[in-house]
């Protein structure tokens, strides 16, 4: 026992500092892109993930490679954590040919079809449907892949939502809707637009399992994903998990932190329960982690997000002729033949 | 060769394209154990079964746009909406998901979807069932649009359609399910993109699309009478629209009558006379003269209903106004 003992918590280290990382890494990469915004090397819309890294990390490392992940236009973090490289989602942004969407998109469209990141989506509830319908295609295919679908907690009130749901609980499909309810649509509390404060609940409404989670509590979101993966994998069927978490920073990067629809005050009684100060906590205390660690790990991402600024600043922009590219594919010709 | 109707002639690209490739599934309102609002999938869900023919909740956004999912991971749906008016509330899912997915991918995530129904207007149903939709979804970049007008068009272009890799809008015709067109045994293929001449003539071109070459052809037959000959253009898709078989036409008979379903405004006429006017400019020797729907709402007394849509005898004053012959 003492052997297995041993070598889960091996196990469980070497999980604690991919957790770790993975957070990390999305902090310290919003703080860069916030700063590229204002140096004028992002343009358009620009929504940072900061003090949200839990849920993204805590979910996605409950997948597996196979399946699939959609999201919205808060894409960075997702995107990185799905296995985007920081390069090409820095190249992203900088609007330039090496980016992950080869400057076509920017930041609310990060795509990478070779590891199943279905893209961010920029109308809000607008890719719920389609999280719908990748279930959809893993059930017609006898897959045992699930969907995973990001949302706001905005997304809940609007007709996609309840009809994808609809569809979902009726069919059982195997798509996972995760709503990071990070308080506010924009500027406007959640209290102020939902009938029901508790909006996991609304999975009821549809024979869906429902479940809520801290989200700050990376091990906590990883456990309640985990049911839920299993739920999909196993009976084929949907879930709802609504994931209590907060954005550090404005909507976009057109808005102050606080000072309009939400106060300092409260910004700064979330951040006490900063997820990445809390996990680093966790794991000092089962001593996973020392200070020299933590800071060489910090550093170590520091350095590859300069890197990925590099990169983004040396990469070309797209080419003109790239203006006309992809709006239609070809079809193949053989298939038009005639037979 | 045999006559069959319009409504089977989809019927029979449906199933052949189904029996043809096992990631085709049909979706939307009543396709299955009604058999189609419109038969057009009679017999289908019988066939296929309920994985491939699948009766939806009264959802256009959710079904749609599951579709459209469903086609990033390597599905090929075909998306019925009972007409085209209920499809409104789902062109989200047509315009911001579908058109746009190969593109803000860079490329990686193409939609071989074909979203189809009836559109525009039957007889009597009033303004929100009464609408012709071609000028709204050829305006996307990303989509294509076609409007087969004779059973012979729709069966070859929809079956090209779910075989394009990309989404196809399918405008059909409520007021064409029961029109008959030779349609031969066995299988075609009509490439989109390329119009018809339905009829040749010298004196004047009649460029039209959808349920019009219907109308188009009853003119072209009045007119006939009185010795004038007319080309019947039926552009077929018009997204993207054969711009040469335009110019070919108005190159030759000098005159042209633009004859659309819908409203004038920013209409598929519009468009059709910039080609015009760019490509035949030298060659006219009229005014070219557009016949559409009246710019209001479809009303609902029969008078009125009469009044507001195009015809044949709007287009034969349109024609002979452009010959000056009145």
């Amino acid at each position: 026992m003492a052997t297995k003992k041993k070598s889960d918590s091996k196990a469980d280290a070497a999980l604690y500092h991919e957790l770790l990382h993975s957070m990390l890494l999305q902090r310290r990469f919003e703080e860069r892109a916030a700063e590229a915004y204002a140096l004028g090397k992002i343009g358009g819309f620009c929504h940072l993930y900061i003090g949200q890294e839990a849920v993204s990390t805590g979910t996605q490392s409950a997948l597996r490679s196979d399946d699939y992940v959609i999201t919205t236009y808060r894409d960075h973090g997702q995107a990185l954590v799905r296995g985007v490289p920081p390069r090409a989602v820095m190249a992203e942004l900088f609007g330039r040919v090496d980016g992950c969407v080869h400057g076509k998109g920017g930041s609310m469209h990060m795509f990478d079809s070779s590891v199943n990141f279905l893209g961010g989506h920029g109308i809000v509830g607008g890719h719920i449907p389609l999280a719908t319908g990748v279930g959809f295609a893993i059930k017609y295919r006898g897959g045992d892949q699930v969907c995973v679908c990001y949302m706001g907690e905005a997304a809940v009130n609007g007709g996609a939502f309840h009809e994808s749901l609809n569809m979902a609980g009726l069919w059982k499909l195997p798509v996972i809707y995760v709503i990071e309810n990070n308080k506010y649509g924009m500027g406007t509390a959640i209290e102020r637009a939902s009938s029901i404060k508790e909006l996991y609940k609304r999975g009821g409404s549809y024979s869906i399992a429902d479940a809520t989670v801290d989200g700050q509590d990376v091990l906590a979101v990883r456990e309640t994903m985990a049911e839920a993966v299993e739920r999909a994998r196993g009976e084929q069927t949907a879930s709802l998990i609504e994931v209590q978490t907060y954005r550090y920073v404005g909507h976009s990067m057109s808005d102050a932190a606080s000072g309009t629809y939400r106060t300092k005050a409260e910004l700064e009684e979330y951040e006490k329960r900063d997820p990445i100060n809390l996990f680093r906590a966790v794991m000092q205390k089962a001593g996973m982690l020392t200070d020299a660690e933590y800071a060489k790990m910090d550093e170590q991402i520091k350095a590859a997000v300069q890197d990925a600024w590099d990169f983004a600043d040396n990469s070309p922009e797209p080419p003109l002729e790239a203006l006309y590219e992809h709006v239609l594919a070809e079809t193949a010709s053989d298939v038009l033949v005639e037979a | 060769m045999p006559v069959i109707t319009y409504r089977d002639a989809l019927h029979d690209a449906l199933r052949e394209e189904m029996q043809r490739d096992d990631r085709v599934f049909l979706i939307g309102e009543e396709v299955g154990v009604y058999n189609g609002a419109y038969k057009v999938s009679k017999g289908l869900l019988e066939e296929f079964g309920e994985m491939r023919v699948v009766d939806t909740p009264i959802t256009e956004l959710g079904f749609a746009g599951l579709g459209v999912g469903s086609a990033m991971v390597g599905l090929r749906p075909i998306v019925e909406f009972m007409t085209w008016n209920f499809a409104l509330l789902a062109l989200d899912q047509v315009v911001n998901a579908a058109a746009k997915m190969l593109y803000m991918s860079g490329g990686q995530y193409n939609i071989p979807i074909v979203f189809r129904g009836p559109n525009g207007a039957a007889l009597q149903l009033g303004a929100q069932h009464s609408q012709a939709w071609e000028s709204w979804l050829a305006h996307i970049p990303g989509l294509k649009v076609i409007t087969p007008g004779t059973p012979y068009d729709a069966k070859g272009m929809l079956k090209s359609a779910i075989r394009d890799e990309n989404p196809v809008c399918v405008l059909e015709g409520e007021m064409l399910y029961n029109t008959r067109g030779e349609v031969p045994d066995g299988e075609y293929l009509i490439p989109l993109g390329k119009a018809d001449l339905k009829r040749e003539g010298e004196h004047c071109s009649i460029i039209t699309n959808g349920k019009m070459v219907l109308v188009a052809l009853q003119a072209a037959d009045q007119l006939a009478k009185d010795g004038i000959r007319v080309d019947v253009v039926d552009l077929r898709t018009v997204r993207p629209m054969d711009v040469e078989a335009i110019g070919e036409s108005v190159k030759k008979t000098n005159r042209a009558v633009v004859l659309e379903e819908g409203w004038e405004i920013a209409g598929i006429g519009a468009q059709v006379v910039d080609y015009i006017q760019r490509d035949c400019f030298d060659y006219l020797d009229a005014p070219v003269v557009r016949v559409h729907q009246a710019d209001v709402p479809m009303p609902y007394a029969k008078n009125l209903e009469k009044a507001a849509k195009p015809d044949a005898a709007k287009t034969i004053a349109a024609v002979r106004k452009v010959m000056y012959l009145d």
